[in-house]
């Protein structure tokens, strides 16, 4: 018996995707944008991503005779544990056992299964209620089964661990020999569905669970993108420009076709800009195995056409940020009247900080394999975006989507990367370019330092004006950074709504006069979105500005945080000019200041804000509101004489809503809290003659577990299920670097203003 | 010809002998458990033992390895069982996973030499292994948990 599919690879395929060219939120919100888009606000809530969300157990569930079940997760999986917690909530509501449950992945068909983009840190707060209705349906259907078999009421049978029990006469079945029956069952209905009490949960907020793929992961039987072998399968990797929008000029593959087990070169046709998630371009070295393909590709000879970015430098760009930053921009928000409010005020403050594009920089390097056979393209690649992929390589192969078939592998490390499939359409091209042969193209470090969507780069300068009492009455943020749409749209050179919501429209409500102004800043490289996003920015300047301001009015950092945000208030996103809030409807999810205060108040009591330190060392504090979670974190760094920064300690307190799987929400905090402490200390990705300065893992540093936060504690705040669920995998990043920062501060009195800091204290 | 054992078996190669080891596993023998990160041992992803030592397979040819014993995630324990890969699923290390084959075998070779690691001293032998998840904290409570058997 089936309640679905029981082998996802037989999944058949619906044939009216015509049309739809690109899926991704982002590109949906890149196309709106230039309309009257902001005007109109934007779709928010899972119901409004694209192809929604889905409850059917049918698609969902399948039952084997042997009572063996099997969930389908639609996600990608690449750490944040969705493809554990979304079948753990289905399980939950089933009252299946889990040591009784597989998973099986589903391929990209979100016509069928709902929106699979994984990204914004939606899988468990958007799937946590379809899952739920989805386990409970079929649980309801395995019940009726049971009352129709033994002619009882359908009150009298309750199922209860893998079996369903008959509470009168105490008769047990299990659910494998319900299956069937069950699955001739109809669906309940919404209004029929009875989810459980929360108190009747087995596995939801119990962290009892074991991450589904534990096991192979452990044993190297797990299969990413990088990892995949096809009968017959080539290897290839790809020379691409140098510089964004470059071209070949020409290229002489006469040594390449003498490496040994190099068997062809394609070249691949550069994209038209904007770049989309299209390819590069470039020069593709087919071959036998991926070291002959290496080897072929450093014998290649390429004049490239650098072509308009050629001269990308920096340093330069820098300047021109911050000359950008001194004058007046596009107003994205104005309150009150920031210009007499500071002719007003008792005392000034005012700094501009600079934080360099980031890489993603995913422990797995983007990779996909492709094959085509009669007409029809198959994939096999960790992408996070599998729907996207789909029609994309069918645009660019000129099929329809319902001709490509999309397999997701594990992903070793997304981070918004793998969100973008231009490594998908590659393989196909090479594919086809090898009369469809199966072709594995594999990125190298380099390839993935050197081409990835960086994450922007940016100029924020504050000014803010304070009374006598230190209280803030004028504030003003200029923020300049070529935008995300800049990869969407041509000419794009401000930043859009999204990433003005990221924490520079939502000032502390308290301040009456607010300007917040964006300048153009245009872009030169491939700019995609990094875990948190705009929030890095723009809360890293923020979060150090509040705790200048703090200094400069001789107050405590804490105390004035608090009384900046104020008494607890719910406040509507859309009053402060933000009509997206990380795409949630602002009426069911306000900004609640009184949970904002609570994180606040609970990670510095844990971590013993105010007590004394000994010389060299200090406690910093920062707090965020990002992917409707509020997050506040205490780093406790050292300085030494020589100006070596340690952060012997973390703090990060959270309140992401109802927590569904504490040990996958400890585990995506803790990874925050790292990546953060990267971002503070290391990571810069800079461009000389429009080329990445960084080529490999020396270059761009990573933390190591030799100089990664020591100690970091997590602490959730406890919720009930009467709130929305808050995102969990991004919200953690941004209040790092700004307490590491303000702790820096705090341990020797000198603030830093620029990120990386590296060694800015060993002057 | 090269010949070299692999988690016991004898195999013998008769390509590029400059190969390094990591794409001889990877495409040649299809033990995939062995991870490519950076290439040019920055990051242990590719991190197996060569005669029960850890060895980075990015930076050593199969021609380095002739007549020596080779070890791969695969070949660790027969059933998966190894002390540490016990510690890292009680304790659910991963993430993303990817670098977790490498981390275990560079902790694995640490355990051997040994027995009870301080956290200077695993700080010492794991810093050449990144992960971008970072999974440290754990990776450090699960090296102490093998250690002791706990």
């Amino acid at each position: 018996m089936t309640l679905a599919h029981a082998v996802i690879e037989n999944v058949s395929r619906r044939g009216f995707l015509k049309g739809v060219l690109a899926t991704g939120s982002l590109v949906i919100a890149a196309k709106l944008v230039p309309a009257r888009a902001e005007a109109a606000g934007y779709a928010t809530g899972a119901e409004k991503m694209p192809h929604g969300v889905r409850s059917d157990p049918h698609l969902f569930v399948s039952i084997a005779p042997d009572g063996i079940v099997t969930i389908v997760a639609i996600r990608s999986e690449m750490g944040t544990g969705s493809r554990t917690s979304l079948p753990m909530i289905v399980a939950d509501e089933l009252e299946a056992d889990w040591s009784r449950v597989r998973v099986v992945q589903a391929p990209g068909d979100e016509e069928k299964y709902g929106n699979q983009d994984t990204d914004g840190s939606r899988s468990t707060r958007h799937f946590f209620m379809p899952m739920r209705t989805c386990g409970a349906s079929a649980r309801m259907m395995l019940e009726r089964a049971a009352a129709e078999k033994w002619k009882v009421p359908v009150s009298e049978v309750q199922a209860k661990n893998h079996e369903v029990v008959h509470t009168k006469s105490g008769r047990k079945i299990g659910y494998g020999p319900l299956a069937a029956a069950a699955a001739k069952q109809s669906v309940p209905t919404r209004d029929q569905v009875k989810l459980k009490d929360p108190s009747q949960f087995r596995y939801i907020g119990k962290g009892n669970i074991k991450l589904v793929d534990g096991r192979n992961i452990v044993t190297g039987k797990a299969m990413y993108g990088q990892d995949v072998r096809l009968p017959g399968m080539y290897y290839a990797v790809v020379a691409r420009p140098p510089v964004y929008l470059g071209k070949v000029a020409s290229v002489d593959a006469s040594a390449t076709m003498k490496v040994p087990g190099v068997v062809k070169v394609v070249q691949i046709e550069p994209s038209a800009p904007p770049a989309h998630f299209n390819p590069l371009g470039g020069v593709a070295v087919v071959a036998k195995n991926t070291w002959a393909a290496i080897k072929g590709r450093d014998a290649l000879k390429i004049t490239w056409d650098d072509g308009p970015n050629a001269s990308y430098d920096s340093a330069t760009y820098r300047t021109e940020l911050e000359a950008a930053a001194r004058k007046p921009g596009k107003v994205v928000r104005n309150d009150g009247d920031f210009d007499a409010a500071m002719a007003k005020a008792v005392k000034k403050v005012e700094a501009e900080y600079y934080l360099p594009h980031l890489a993603h920089a995913t422990m797995e390097p983007p990779a996909a394999a492709a094959q085509i056979k009669g007409g029809k393209c198959e994939i096999w690649s960790s992408v996070q975006s599998p729907q996207a992929a789909r029609d994309l390589v069918a645009k660019r192969l000129g099929i329809d989507p319902s001709n490509v078939k999309v397999n997701v592998t594990l992903l070793g490390g997304g981070f918004g990367r793998k969100s973008k499939p231009d490594f998908c359409i590659e393989a196909a091209v090479v594919s086809k370019a090898m009369d469809g042969a199966p072709v594995k193209v594999v990125w190298t470090r380099e390839d993935d330092l050197r081409h990835d969507y960086l994450h922007t780069v940016s100029v924020e300068r504050l000014e803010a004006g304070l009374d006598e009492n230190g209280k803030c009455t004028a504030w003003m943020h200029r923020s300049v950074a070529p935008t995300i749409l800049s990869t969407f749209v041509p000419d794009a050179k401000n930043q859009f709504f999204i990433e003005l919501g990221m924490s520079l429209l939502n000032v502390a409500p308290t301040i009456p006069n607010v300007r917040v102004e964006n300048p153009e800043a245009e872009a030169h490289t491939r700019i995609g979105w990094f875990r948190s996003v705009s929030n890095v920015p723009h809360a890293f300047a923020i979060q150090s500005f509040i705790a200048e301001m703090a200094a400069a009015a001789g107050k405590d950092h804490r105390d004035y945080l608090l009384e900046l945000i104020g008494p607890a208030r719910k406040v509507d996103t859309r009053t402060q000019g933000d009509t997206w809030n990380h795409g949630e409807d602002p009426e069911r999810y306000p900004v609640d200041t009184a949970r904002m205060r609570r994180v606040i108040e609970l990670v510095t009591k844990e971590a013993g804000w105010g007590k004394s330190m000994p010389k060299g060392s200090g406690l910093g504090l920062a707090a965020t509101y990002s992917f409707v979670t509020y997050v506040a974190a205490v780093a406790h760094v050292e300085v030494d004489a020589n100006g070596n920064v340690r952060v012997p300690r973390l703090d990060v307190a959270a309140d992401c809503g109802a927590v569904i799987n504490p040990e996958r929400i400890f585990s995506q905090m803790e990874g925050a809290a790292v990546m953060g402490m990267g971002i503070a200390m290391f990571n810069e990705i800079s461009f000389k003659n429009g080329r990445v300065e960084q080529g490999n893992l020396n270059e761009f540093d990573l933390a190591r577990i030799s100089t990664s936060p020591v100690d970091i504690r997590v602490h959730l705040v406890p919720s009930d299920y009467s709130l929305p669920l808050g995102g969990v995998g991004e919200p953690a990043v941004p209040p790092i670097a700004p307490a590491i920062c303000n702790a820096i501060f705090a341990a020797t009195g000198k603030r830093i203003r620029q990120l990386p800091i590296r060694d800015q204290l060993k002057a | 010809m090269v010949k070299l054992q692999v988690n016991g078996q004898t195999q013998s190669f008769d390509g590029d002998p400059s190969m390094p080891l990591l794409w001889y596993l990877r495409d040649e023998l299809g033990l995939t458990g062995t991870k490519y990160g950076s290439g040019v041992a920055l990051c242990g992803a590719c991190t197996v033992h060569v005669d029960g030592e850890a060895a980075r397979a990015c930076i050593t040819a199969v021609s380095d390895v002739s007549g020596r014993s080779v070890t791969t995630i695969e070949g660790l324990d027969t059933n998966g069982n190894h002390p540490v890969q016990r510690a890292w699923r009680a304790l659910n290390v991963p993430q993303c996973g990817y670098c977790q084959a490498g981390q275990i075998m560079q902790a694995a070779a640490l355990l051997t030499t040994n027995k009870n690691p301080s956290e200077d001293e695993i700080n010492s032998a794991m810093s050449g292994n990144i992960c971008r998840c970072g999974c440290y904290q754990r990776i450090t409570a699960a090296i102490k948990a093998a250690a002791t058997g706990a």
